[in-house]
């Protein structure tokens, strides 16, 4: 069991993974559970998790983290899985249990199984160690977070098949699988792509591997995403039938769907009709609702706001599997913060449109049922001209798929594949009537009762059980490259490994990268070189623009930059404040109630920042005013002598100085002000003197002969807390006195 | 495909009358005619892959079945089945799977399959 408390040794889930079996195979869904968390009811919730982190809103509803009734995704996938596992274990506890692994680049045309832990490209080689060594840490954190969790990655490529037995093997839960991905997006022959398919959907069906489909890829590659939508209907179709005469189940097989279109757009009127038509035609099987990655550019804000809308049509219509989309994609291989920030985007969405259908539905006439009507007419004329072309490999050659047009309106620029054509044509051969297969999970024509006829429904009798009866026939290969491994990256970062070295990070371990969020009152060319140089000048190395937005032509532009820091900070020089620990609520109402307190307060000096102390003092913002702790609110720029004098003529128990200000150390010299001239008018002892402010911290505030101080981010609980705290105790000093 | 302007309105005449069920109905019988020759072809057919993903369920690693793959592929073997080869090896010679597969990939029992298997 993991301890929240401790890091995930990476050492010792590389351990002993030639032993590694898997505990469970096939998916997990989550299981809908309507109930009361919190002061709220809630719908369309599941269990809650036992260790997550909740949205940052929840501190001030009790830390409630309500888990949304869809499985949830991240994609993490940096080029190097052993980082990835510390990414899966952060996505876990912020609600995603079903995690997604993108294959590097070129895999599709790898010709076998990859072994070893080579680094990827834009998504990490899957290979059997890899798979186990992940699959083994999300053993770990699933018991840790209390949910199960799906692990997945893509069977395609011209080694499909072989790719699906190492999943049926490892563990593995979910796929990817669809041929004309092959086919349409990696020129693999079509023919091939076909057959290959067929096995690997015997596997699949045979673990009950969820099963999710490629059509998803015509959005991202079409001209205008949202006139493939009647071509979508038509690529869900053949796949899903064709997965069910493969065994597949119904209820595993998902279709993954995007909201074609994105705003500027009219976002809801294209994507909303495509969304019911969909379901609609569909509903046997589940929806896998993707975001949409198509309109993405740089700005992370601005795709934020296109997957809510893509939330509120999964609301609105409905998501078994809510995929989510990093806000970062449009500009570089997702970092850690923005898995975290789409993981928290979809469920902060998610829970709260709660029940929405309760409340609001789809129209039944008009626009939405046209325009959904249109869209399954136009795919069912598709299909019956593919059928009139002599078949979907016919139709391929023709160019039918992703054509800029809306069918029935035809570009003449859809993808061409000559069926003699592609990687892998020319390779598929008949099977002779003896042909025999003696495993298990195999498609298609088998004669194994020339051997023994009572051996047909379970061909690895023949041999004693294939591997997916007995792993200890799996072979093992830990690594086959000396110079690209995972023990050779590890170790370059060992320093930095749960130690006292830190450096920022992105993505990997020590990677250094920084970014800075900057405005230029300059055009955009001028402000992103001298964003640049401001890095440069920094000493950041590798300074590159990640984004830029003009304001203005001329007024200005934001640029963000990222570079690598030179250094690495020794956590053993620094000062870590101290955490200012609270009682229980309920216990200072209590004692409140017996010992009622006053306490005068306002800004001090020259100040007239009030907000943090009006946070800090009013029932409305949490503050000690909810504990029945009266407060004299003095103003803003109060003289400080006028603190005490207030205080003594209330016969106040304390007082809470704000002081913002810092320049010219204002801030000290006033605190020093404040308790001598409590000792000049003879009242230190018997009053509580507290300062409070971004600059101030408990450390700082003591040294300048406060009796307690509180910095950036405090708040009521805490300060009614100490106050509490130094009144209990005065009390008994009085009583040993 | 040639370029073809949207006629929608004029294809769609034969579906206008029909119920959203029949209309799904028709889709999914469209869907069944376009996969049947899909499916027949792969329930007839294999491949490098398929068979590779054959012998790893066999017990070898994807090195050697691609070695035992390819052998058998040059020798016109690949329609009888590479874990039939293996297996049939295996049977005749009363020995172990494993090293029947791996004496394949040298080159060994080539004839012998041909000459069994037809």
């Amino acid at each position: 069991m993991l301890n929240p408390e401790q890091k995930l040794d990476i050492h010792s889930i590389l351990k002993n993974l030639e032993q590694y079996r898997p505990k469970r195979h096939g998916w997990t869904w989550r299981k809908p559970n309507p109930q009361r968390i919190g002061p709220f009811d809630f719908k369309e919730v599941s269990e809650s998790l036992k260790n997550s982190v909740p949205l940052q809103s929840a501190a001030f509803l009790n830390n409630i983290d309500p888990q949304p009734d869809s499985v949830i995704t991240a994609e993490i996938a940096s080029g190097r899985f052993e980082d990835d596992i510390r990414r899966m274990r952060m996505a876990a506890y912020h609600g995603a249990d079903h995690i997604m692994v993108i294959r590097t680049a070129g895999q599709s045309h790898f010709d076998g199984l990859i072994e070893g832990t080579p680094q990827g490209v834009g998504g990490i080689p899957i290979t059997r160690k890899q798979v186990r060594a992940q699959r083994k840490a999300l053993d770990y954190i699933e018991e840790e977070v209390g949910r199960p969790i799906n692990y997945h990655s893509y069977v395609s490529g011209v080694a499909g098949p072989e790719i699906a037995v190492l999943f049926a093997e490892e563990g593995v839960n979910g796929a990817h699988q669809d041929p004309q991905y092959n086919v349409l997006y990696r020129n693999i022959n079509m023919v091939r792509s076909f057959v290959d398919a067929a096995e690997s959907k015997v596997l699949i069906a045979y673990r009950d591997i969820a099963q999710i489909d490629g059509a998803h890829n015509a959005n991202a590659t079409a001209r205008d995403a949202w006139k493939v939508m009647p071509e979508l209907l038509v690529q869900h179709a053949i796949n899903s039938v064709y997965s069910e005469r493969a065994g597949i189940k119904a209820e595993n097989i998902c279709l993954s769907s995007v909201p074609p279109a994105a705003p500027p757009s009219p976002d809801l009127k294209l994507n909303l009709p495509y969304a019911v038509a969909l379901r609609e035609f569909f509903d046997r099987y589940r929806i896998r609702a993707q975001m949409n990655t198509k309109y993405m550019d740089s700005s992370t804000r601005e795709a934020t706001v296109t997957h809510v809308l893509n939330l509120l049509i999964s609301r609105l219509t409905s998501a078994d599997i809510q995929s989510t989309i990093t806000p970062d994609e449009g500009r570089n291989v997702p970092w850690h913060v923005y898995n975290i920030e789409a993981l928290d985007t979809t469920k902060q969405a998610l829970v709260g449109m709660d029940d929405l259908l309760s409340m609001v539905g789809i129209k039944d006439e008009g626009y939405i049922v046209e325009k959904k009507r249109e869209i399954q007419e136009r795919a069912v004329l598709m299909m019956e001209e593919i059928l009139e072309m002599g078949g979907y490999f016919k139709a391929v050659e023709a160019g039918m798929f992703v054509d800029s047009g809306e069918y029935p309106q035809r570009n003449a620029d859809g993808i061409r594949r000559a069926v003699e054509g592609g990687i892998g044509a020319g390779t598929v051969v008949e099977r002779d009537s003896n042909y025999m297969a003696p495993v298990t999970a195999h498609f298609g024509y088998n004669n194994v009762s020339q051997y023994d006829p009572s051996a047909t429904d379970d061909p690895s009798r023949l041999i004693n059980g294939s591997t997916l009866e007995q792993p200890d026939k799996i072979q093992y290969i830990d690594e086959l490259d000396e110079n690209d491994n995972v023990h050779l990256r590890l170790e370059e970062t060992e320093p930095y490994r749960d130690s006292r070295w830190l450096k920022p990070e992105v993505e990997w371990l020590a990677d250094g990268v920084v970014t800075m969020d900057l405005f230029f009152p300059a055009e955009r060319k001028v402000a992103i070189e001298a964003a640049i140089k401001t890095g440069e000048k920094l000493n950041l190395e590798d300074v590159e623009a990640i984004h830029s937005e003009v304001l203005h032509p001329s007024e200005g532009t934001r640029v963000q930059i990222k570079g690598r820091v030179p250094f690495a900070i020794d956590t053993e020089t620094l000062t870590i404040p101290e955490e200012l620990d609270t009682i229980d609520e309920e216990e200072i109402f209590d004692y409140v109630k017996r010992h009622p307190m006053h306490v005068v307060a306002g800004t001090g000096g020259d100040d007239e920042h009030s907000v943090g102390i009006r946070e800090v003092l009013d029932i409305k913002h949490g503050g000690i005013e909810k504990y029945g702790i009266g407060y004299t609110y003095l103003g803003t720029s109060v003289p400080i002598e006028k603190f005490i004098d207030a205080a003594i003529e209330m016969d106040a128990d304390a007082v809470l100085m704000s002081t913002i200000i810092s320049h010219d150390n204002v801030h000290f010299k006033n605190m020093q002000k404040l308790h001598d001239y409590a000792v000049e008018k003879g009242v230190r002892d018997r009053l509580t003197l507290i300062a409070g402010g971004t600059q101030i911290t408990p450390e700082l505030a003591r040294k300048n002969n406060m009796d307690q101080g509180f910095g950036r981010g405090s708040n009521g609980h805490q300060v009614a807390s100490f106050l509490v705290r130094t009144q209990k105790a005065n009390q008994q000093d009085d009583e040993d006195d | 495909m040639n370029e073809r302007r949207d006629d929608f309105k004029e294809r769609r005449q034969h579906l206008k009358n029909m119920s959203d069920e029949e209309l799904k109905t028709y889709f999914f019988e469209l869907a069944d005619k376009m996969v049947e020759p899909l499916i027949d072809l792969a329930r007839n057919h294999t491949s490098k892959s398929i068979e590779r993903s054959v012998l790893l369920r066999m017990g070898f690693s994807s090195p050697e079945a691609s070695g035992i793959v390819d052998r058998l592929a040059d020798n016109d073997l690949l329609a009888k089945g590479a874990g039939h080869c293996v297996y049939r090896v295996a049977r005749d010679f009363e020995q172990d799977v494993r090293e029947s597969g791996l004496e394949i990939a040298k080159g060994r029992h080539l004839s012998y399959l041909k000459e069994v298997l037809g």
